[in-house]
């Protein structure tokens, strides 16, 4: 093995880790609030709404990730939808993940005691009001584990869309590999680069989930 | 250009999924073995044994796929090995799902209430005997809806080797596409392939999942 490229890839990789980092912020963000519209809709929206989320969920739960990934980038084209890799990349990570956490905030909307609604309702809160400040809250804080690791789980998958050119960590890796012939110890320096991030990413949200959501989030 | 009709696409996507469900079952099948070993490690008397498992599994669950595959295909040859994108496809995701098998099993173990392994150990069996005839029957049995569960994550995951050069069906559609320039219809096939693939297993997955919630 032989690391003497390595000081001069530094930035390189950090430039990666910068792109990777600003593709899970997006997701997650985009991600969990259309989770949220997507499970009070498939709870409360009119039937044809239901069936379509259903529909959408199982189709993107049962289909790879790279295949949607190239379905968005190389096929919206022919459809008059060009997309710079980049936000092909966000809107492809972010339709992934909404798909799986669909299911996750539905499983904690369901979680929330009927009472609570009750309750919030009798107080004179419109039901708006009670969605969003009562149980919601509620919700989030019981699926926050699950949330957790649906994206730690998007991070890695991530690496895929190196495919299309972004240029996140992978890319980089790909393109260090090409300059200096040195393949395993540019993925192995990169495979560890990922392990770190996906641990911090890991210890960052359970530490500010405890600081949002309140003390008993894991 | 060539002309395709729509029947050749499909024809050779058809072709090439036999390679996508050969390397599913040789994952699975490799990955099933493996992770029995690193579950017995993780839930051995031994602290260091139990440690050593922990970190092979969250090795593996905390970097992504395509690097575990990469580092097979470019770390085989540093030791001397010639390798095929087959065999590397077959070794990363047969590591893959180790990781993800022995967890799973893992928690089966832990479900399990503390009598058992006490009344296994009162009937004076030993601790081989006590996995072999109490303890592990009970967790396989409780974790079948995550196993099929995660057969299905490994089927998607196949897609990936397509990076390192085997050709599955997302290499071959890849190859399709350049020819055709349709990948609208192109990777709209490839997804319903895989999602045919998927989703009886699925449903599967589900209702034992169901079932067993009704025990």
């Amino acid at each position: 093995m032989a690391f003497a490229w390595l000081p001069g890839a530094l930035g390189d990789i950090a430039h990666g880790a910068v792109t990777t980092i600003l593709l899970i912020a997006v997701t997650t963000l985009a991600g969990t609030l259309l989770s949220i519209l997507g499970a009070a809709g498939r709870r409360n929206g009119p039937v044809l709404l239901r069936r379509a989320i259903a529909w959408y969920v199982e189709v993107m739960r049962n289909t790879p990730f790279l295949v949607q990934l190239f379905f968005i980038f190389f096929g919206l084209p022919s459809l008059g939808i060009r997309l710079d890799p980049l936000l092909a990349a966000m809107l492809a990570m972010t339709l992934n993940m909404a798909a799986y956490t669909i299911e996750i905030v539905g499983a904690g909307l369901d979680a929330v005691p009927g009472g609570q609604t009750e309750a919030a309702l009798a107080l004179g809160l419109r039901p708006r009001q009670v969605f969003i400040k009562i149980v919601l809250p509620q919700a989030l804080k019981i699926i926050y584990p699950a949330l957790t690791s649906q994206i730690v789980i998007m991070m890695l998958e991530s690496a895929v869309v190196s495919q299309i050119a972004v240029r996140e960590l992978t890319y980089e890796a790909d393109m260090l590999q090409a300059r200096t012939f040195r393949s395993f110890e540019t993925y192995f320096v990169v495979t560890l680069v990922y392990l770190a991030m996906s641990m911090a990413l890991r210890r960052l949200l359970v530490t500010g989930g405890r600081r949002v959501l309140g003390a008993g989030v894991s | 250009m060539i002309e395709f009709t729509l029947w050749d696409i499909v024809r050779n996507l058809l072709l090439a999924t036999r390679w996508t469900v050969l390397l599913s079952l040789a994952a699975f099948i490799g990955g099933a073995l493996v992770g029995m070993a690193v579950l017995f490690f993780r839930i051995s008397k031994n602290k260091w044994s139990r440690r050593l498992a922990s970190g092979y599994i969250a090795l593996f669950q905390g970097t992504p796929l395509l690097m575990q595959l990469f580092l097979m295909f470019f770390g085989l040859p540093m030791l001397g090995l010639r390798i095929e994108p087959w065999t590397a496809a077959v070794l990363g995701l047969t590591f893959f799902a180790s990781a993800y098998l022995a967890e799973i099993w893992r928690s089966g173990v832990d479900a399990l209430p503390r009598g058992q392994w006490d009344a296994g150990a009162s009937l004076g069996l030993h601790y081989l005997q006590e996995l072999r005839l109490i303890i592990l029957p009970q967790a396989f049995s409780i974790t079948r809806a995550p196993t099929v569960g995660f057969l299905v994550q490994l089927i998607k995951s196949t897609a990936l080797t397509s990076i390192i050069g085997f050709e599955e069906l997302v290499r071959t559609s890849n190859a399709i596409n350049n020819a055709t320039f349709e990948p609208f219809k192109v990777y709209g096939l490839v997804a319903l392939i895989f999602f045919l693939m998927c989703f009886p297993l699925t449903q599967y997955a589900r209702s034992l999942e169901r079932r067993a919630a009704t025990r």
